[in-house]
């Protein structure tokens, strides 16, 4: 076999994995995927063995809820024939191996700086020197924003190349978040403090990341989480989705400057947010999921007390949404703004919403269903046209599907169970595969242990990943004062990103 | 036209009338108090994976907590946190609680240049920059304006151009890659300006602080004119601490 398969959170010794040659390991990973929408790369990664470097490529199949694993030994002198040549989804990971690492990938059609990591192969190449697209023209000019924004957000830079108004061509260069988070998940030994980082690593995402966290190390330590456990991370991943999808519908309000929209959908984000600090002490679910144990149980008090927030927020939100969406003036702004089309999410490998607002089946927690998802049933929520307006629709419907899920889920509240025994230690030389799906899409955590059960890789995929290239492609052709509308509608990260 | 008034009317009344007295709901962990009892001080010391807390009198220092809960859960007797919200200051060591201390935080007006209070206190203008934040503080800040928080109702408001603005508020553990930026728009900022650290990882740089990809620089060579604690801080600890510094 050229590859192994492995299910959602499974372990297996890194020896299992083949090593494969890399013409075999190019043809099966691009194979996998040419002609199969459903099949698409999760994480593809380098690290290095003495002077060597290993890649590890991962492909998630949807239908057959299964990821297939292949592994390939490299020398960083010896070019590569890149998988972008063939799939342009490969492309981020290539530049990051690239990056990292000082191989080289030929046919890359832009082999650039990702992130400027502090260990980066050739430190000479510095964010203040990124080689930006450029145009010589008479009649084209070009704006450069960032990479500190108007608002308060996180930082990034955005480079359009226009003809007037209209947006011919965005370059969206990052690496200004970048705090060295993998290499502190190795540095730092605690698994507190582990668990610390993950809930930093987008801090708008904290149930997200924090569950693919604890699901990892929980695989990782041969721990089956209890039933309370997965309660708790489902709830709690549902709530953030709700809380965060409502305050983006403020965001966009704000952007087309419909004062009412955004008001009450900004306050609807509060007690949803409030919720998740009387359950547990923090409006952003910071603290609330450790692996192990469930340091912040789901009694019946809370369960009544979610059910009279859904059930105040509730015609408050639908009230509002039905206005907003009857209003010309705010549809107008969203139809037709920011189209991507179901062509390009998915050579690009977008993830989450955005795949999913322009006709594209992915959703992890249909495909490779994790904590409570089995039960739920879930139905990814699909629309079509790929532009603001879908991307609002899917947010609105999201947003009522998941207070459907937690009714559902808090109907019968699990006993809380007895901590059962504490963590072992993490097995040796295995690795260990999990997926999440949060709010903005999927999340992929990777780890692999060496032979006294340390961590020697730990590797970060955060939905943004992928999906920045989807804003940049929305925006083509637009005027350019319709790009924080489509940029709001994604809500990426950059923390995430940059890692 | 109906239709809005109606919707207006639905939403109540949203907005927190008094934000120095407001109730925080739930089980929201403030200022900690930390009792006299003689616990394992060695084993309560090393369970905070921020290293906040020190022994001999137990102490926990606020800019490096992330308020996580976990020595309360396992210390309940010797570690309780507060609902109290104000807990912002303009001293570094103040934010240094220490066993049987029960006093709310403060800030100390000696330490304070007496120009910020005559310049600024019925209106402030603030650049925000994101240096390395993970997005949950800027979160925070931006709910901070939001209908039921309001802090623009005190003439305290975020600006687009550190031209315009008064100070920065400073999100994130200062990422090496946002070091050169957070500079310029500092440079940019007119005098007299104030600096504010917000979060944790902005006070410490929080488990960040030692990384290599950091770059606190910034810090050491600049005064800081208020530190505001949290992970994230919560609004109200936000608005108030501007609020103490600027004297409104
Ligand atoms: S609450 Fe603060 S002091 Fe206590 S363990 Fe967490 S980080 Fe440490």
């Amino acid at each position: 076999m050229n590859y192994i398969t492995l299910l959602n959170n499974q372990t297996i010794g890194i020896a299992a994995i083949p090593e494969i040659p890399y013409d075999t390991f190019f043809e099966i990973n691009t194979g996998f995927i040419t002609h199969h929408p459903e099949r698409h790369c999760v994480n593809y990664f380098g690290y290095k063995i003495g002077d060597a470097i290993k890649l590890i490529c991962c492909i998630a199949d949807d239908n057959a809820h299964q990821i297939y694993v292949s592994a390939c030994v490299v020398k960083r002198e010896t070019p590569l024939l890149a998988l972008t040549s063939k799939l342009l989804c490969f492309e981020k990971f290539e530049r990051e191996i690239h990056e990292n690492f000082g191989v080289n990938f030929i046919h890359h059609p832009w082999l650039k700086p990702l992130r400027y990591a502090f260990n980066r192969f050739d430190t000479s190449q510095t964010i203040a020197n990124y080689p930006f697209y450029s145009i010589k023209s008479e009649e084209l000019h070009e704006v450069g924003v960032g990479p500190i924004h108007a608002g308060v957000i996180e930082p990034g830079h955005f480079r359009f190349i226009c003809n007037g108004e209209q947006i011919l061509h965005l370059e969206i260069q990052l690496g200004y978040q970048h705090r060295g988070m993998e290499q502190l998940f190795l540095d730092k030994k605690e698994l507190l403090q582990r668990a610390t980082l993950a809930e930093n690593i987008a801090g708008d995402t904290v149930a997200g990341h924090a569950t693919a966290f604890a699901s990892l190390w929980e695989s990782l330590c041969h721990f089956h989480p209890t039933r309370d456990l997965d309660f708790a991370r489902t709830v709690a991943q549902e709530l953030e989705r709700i809380a965060i999808h409502t305050g983006d519908l403020s965001a966009l309000c704000a952007d087309i400057a419909y004062q009412l929209g955004a008001s009450v959908f900004g306050r609807l984000r509060t007690p949803i947010v409030n919720f998740m600090q009387e359950w547990g002490g923090n409006r952003l679910s910071k603290g609330l999921i450790r692996p192990g144990y469930n340091p912040f149980p789901f009694t019946p008090a809370l369960a009544a007390r979610l059910l009279a927030v859904f059930d105040a927020f509730e015609p408050d939100f639908n009230e509002m949404c039905k206005q907003m969406f009857k209003l010309p003036s705010a549809t107008s702004r969203f139809e037709r703004t920011g189209v991507v089309s179901y062509d390009d999410v998915l050579s690009i490998n977008a993830v989450g919403m955005a795949a999913r607002s322009s006709g594209l089946h992915r959703d992890i927690r249909l495909s490779h269903p994790y904590c409570l998802y089995p039960e739920l049933k879930h139905e990814p929520v699909i629309k079509r046209h790929g532009d603001v307006y879908s991307r609002v629709q899917v947010r609105k419907e999201e947003i009522k599907q998941s207070i459907e899920y937690v009714r559902k889920l808090i109907a019968t509240l699990p006993h809380p169970q007895p901590s059962p025994s504490p963590l072992q230690q993490p097995q040796t030389d295995v690795f260990t595969i999990t997926l999440v799906e949060a709010w903005r899409g999927e999340i992929c955590h990777c780890a692999i242990t060496d032979a006294h059960g340390e961590l020697l890789i730990y590797k970060i995929k955060d939905p943004s990943f992928h999906n920045w290239m989807v804003l940049a492609m929305a925006v083509r052709n637009n005027e350019i004062s319709d790009f924080p509308v489509s940029n709001k509608s994604f809500n990426l990260s950059y923390a995430g990103h940059d890692l | 036209m109906f239709d809005n008034l109606k919707i207006l009317y639905h939403q109540g009344k949203q907005f927190i009338p008094n934000v120095r007295t407001a109730q925080v709901p739930g089980i929201f962990r403030g200022r900690p108090l930390i009792s006299l009892q003689t616990v394992d001080e060695a084993a309560l010391t090393s369970l905070c994976p921020m290293r906040a807390i020190t022994a001999n009198p137990v102490a926990i220092d606020l800019g490096k907590c992330t308020f996580c809960g976990a020595c309360a859960q396992q210390f309940p007797d010797k570690i309780s946190f507060t609902t109290d919200y104000k807990i912002a200051t303009n001293q570094r060591e103040s934010l240094i609680i220490t066993a049987g201390d029960d006093t709310p935080l403060q800030l100390n007006p000696q330490a304070m240049r007496p120009e910020i209070r005559s310049l600024f206190r019925s209106s402030l203008k603030l650049r925000q920059v994101s240096a390395g934040g993970d997005n949950s503080g800027e979160w925070e800040l931006n709910a901070a304006n939001n209908v039921q928080f309001d802090i623009s109702r005190f003439g305290i408001e975020f600006v687009a151009s550190p031209r315009h603005a008064d100070g920065i508020v400073i999100t994130g553990p200062i990422a090496n890659n946002m070091a050169e930026a957070l500079q310029i728009c500092y440079d940019a900022v007119p005098h007299p300006k104030i600096i504010v650290l917000v979060g944790t990882d902005a006070i410490s740089g929080g488990l960040f602080a030692d990384s290599p990809a950091v770059n606190r620089s910034f810090l050491q060579n600049n005064t800081v004119d208020l530190y505001i604690p949290g992970n994230p801080a919560h609004p109200l600890t936000f608005i108030n601490g501007v609020l103490s510094l600027i004297g409104a």
